[in-house]
């Protein structure tokens, strides 16, 4: 690990791994986890169009999920059930597919995307990590009671006079910017699993809400060291080991 | 520190009779009637949900509220114990029944329905607010919490609380309320 040609990826996960399991149990508190699917194929449709646009593919597949998660509330009437998930999930993979099939210069990208080809982080995406996952944690910090509060006792929350905004159009964005993130380095299975199980598995064990989170982030970030480890040391890509370490964990103690 | 004039409440349409209705600081007010004659309603116009059609609200400047409504807060699958419930609203466990309070550190999902209840019904009761507005508190509560209830909401009231109470349990309205309005179905219904 002290080889600097893995320990800049190490980092790059490892913040990654302590926030998107914080994330994924207001996702999972909202009802929205497959929002973390839907942003990462958005993100990973952006940066394969700014990539052949001439562009930073990181900007694209940041402005891209920004975009949709600031967006989606336009459509939140129309689009119920999850359903705008399942469109920009749809939407996301099917241009990021037909991108890496006729731009040749997308293909590898396209391929480390899906695949999670952590190795891949340079210093340009730690630097992104290093000052967006603490921004990040403050802010879901900020937000936690009044997602807590909205879930729970809406009427109340509306009485009170506080603000939807911040809790729903901040919440989504912020959600988007940090998937958008996290699939540029993780890939897009690697960030759903980071997402998805570890706070699937806090949520059955956990006797209280901040017990929830401990649980989340130490599940995520030991099986995201292990996932690192085992990768690198049978020369495999990433992202689905990360996916199959995480979901035999969650397996076993589900 | 609320007054109704002439008002008339519903949703797509009015649900309830022309209704006026006044309530002062630590005073308990019931509301009673058959099905369908917009009590539930009246209470989320009093909130601000409803929409009024005709008549007015008067309500004291800056007053606080809280409203309980017949929605049970949807906390299945979610580790959430009864003490943050009480910590997201503001509310106290103090002076919670015995049988409530060594159970508020347990998950909200992992209590019985009554006990879940009635924390769900305590975090509002005891949420900082001037005026409480309470849906049919006594569903799903035993012959212990309708007891308990009754006497903290005297308690509460006395700390110049307004309280308006729908319920349908007449025996609880009498023993808790100072004063019940009946409601009655609009004309030709």
């Amino acid at each position: 690990m002290g080889n600097e040609l893995f320990l800049i990826p190490f980092l790059t996960g490892l913040g990654l791994a302590v926030l998107l399991p914080l994330l994924g149990c207001y996702l999972r508190l909202r009802d929205e986890w497959l929002a973390a699917l839907a942003y990462s194929h958005v993100a990973a449709a952006g940066a394969l169009l700014a990539l052949v646009g001439g562009l930073p593919p990181v900007i694209g597949g940041i402005s891209a999920a920004g975009l949709a998660g600031a967006g989606k509330r336009l459509f939140a009437r129309r689009l119920v059930g999850g359903a705008s998930y399942a469109m920009l999930l749809l939407g996301g993979w099917a241009v990021a597919v037909l991108m890496a099939a006729n731009q040749p210069m997308a293909e590898r990208l396209g391929h480390a995307l899906f695949d999670g080809q952590l190795y891949f982080a340079g210093p340009d995406e730690l630097w992104l990590v290093a000052a967006g996952v603490p921004v990040a944690m403050i802010i879901l910090r900020l937000l936690s009671r009044h997602l807590l509060l909205a879930h729970t006792y809406p009427d109340l929350f509306r009485i009170r006079g506080l603000k939807a905004w911040p809790t729903q159009i901040g919440f989504d964005l912020l959600a988007a910017l940090c998937l958008a993130l996290a699939t540029m380095s993780l890939g897009v299975m690697g960030a759903f699993a980071l997402v998805f199980i570890p706070p699937w598995l806090a949520f059955r064990r956990a006797g209280n809400w901040y017990s929830g989170l401990r649980w989340a982030l130490v599940l995520g970030v030991l099986g995201y060291v292990g996932a690192f480890l085992l990768a690198l040391g049978l020369d495999q890509p990433f992202g689905p080991v990360l996916a199959i370490l995480l979901v035999a964990v969650g397996l076993v103690v589900a | 520190m609320l007054r109704t004039e002439a008002l008339v409440a519903g949703w797509q349409k009015p649900a309830t009779q022309a209704i006026d209705l006044s309530l002062a600081a630590g005073e308990i007010v019931g509301l009673t009637g058959p099905n369908g004659v917009g009590k539930s309603t009246l209470l989320a116009a009093l909130a601000g949900r409803a929409r009024i059609f005709s008549g007015r609200i008067q309500l004291q400047p800056g007053l606080r509220l809280a409203l309980q409504t017949q929605d049970v807060p949807p906390v299945d699958g979610l580790p959430l114990s009864g003490r943050e419930l009480l910590a997201l609203t503001g509310a106290s466990p103090e002076g919670l029944p015995p049988w409530l309070t060594e159970r508020i550190d347990i998950r909200l999902d992992r209590l019985s329905g009554g006990q879940r209840h009635y924390l769900a019904l305590w975090a509002v009761l005891q949420a900082p607010a001037d005026l409480i507005l309470l849906d049919e508190p006594t569903n799903n509560l035993d012959a212990a919490g309708v007891r308990h209830l009754t006497a903290h909401l005297h308690e509460r009231s006395k700390g110049g609380t307004g309280i308006i109470v729908v319920s349908h349990d007449a025996a609880f309205v009498e023993a808790a309320c100072d004063r019940v309005v009946v409601l009655e179905a609009r004309d030709g219904e």
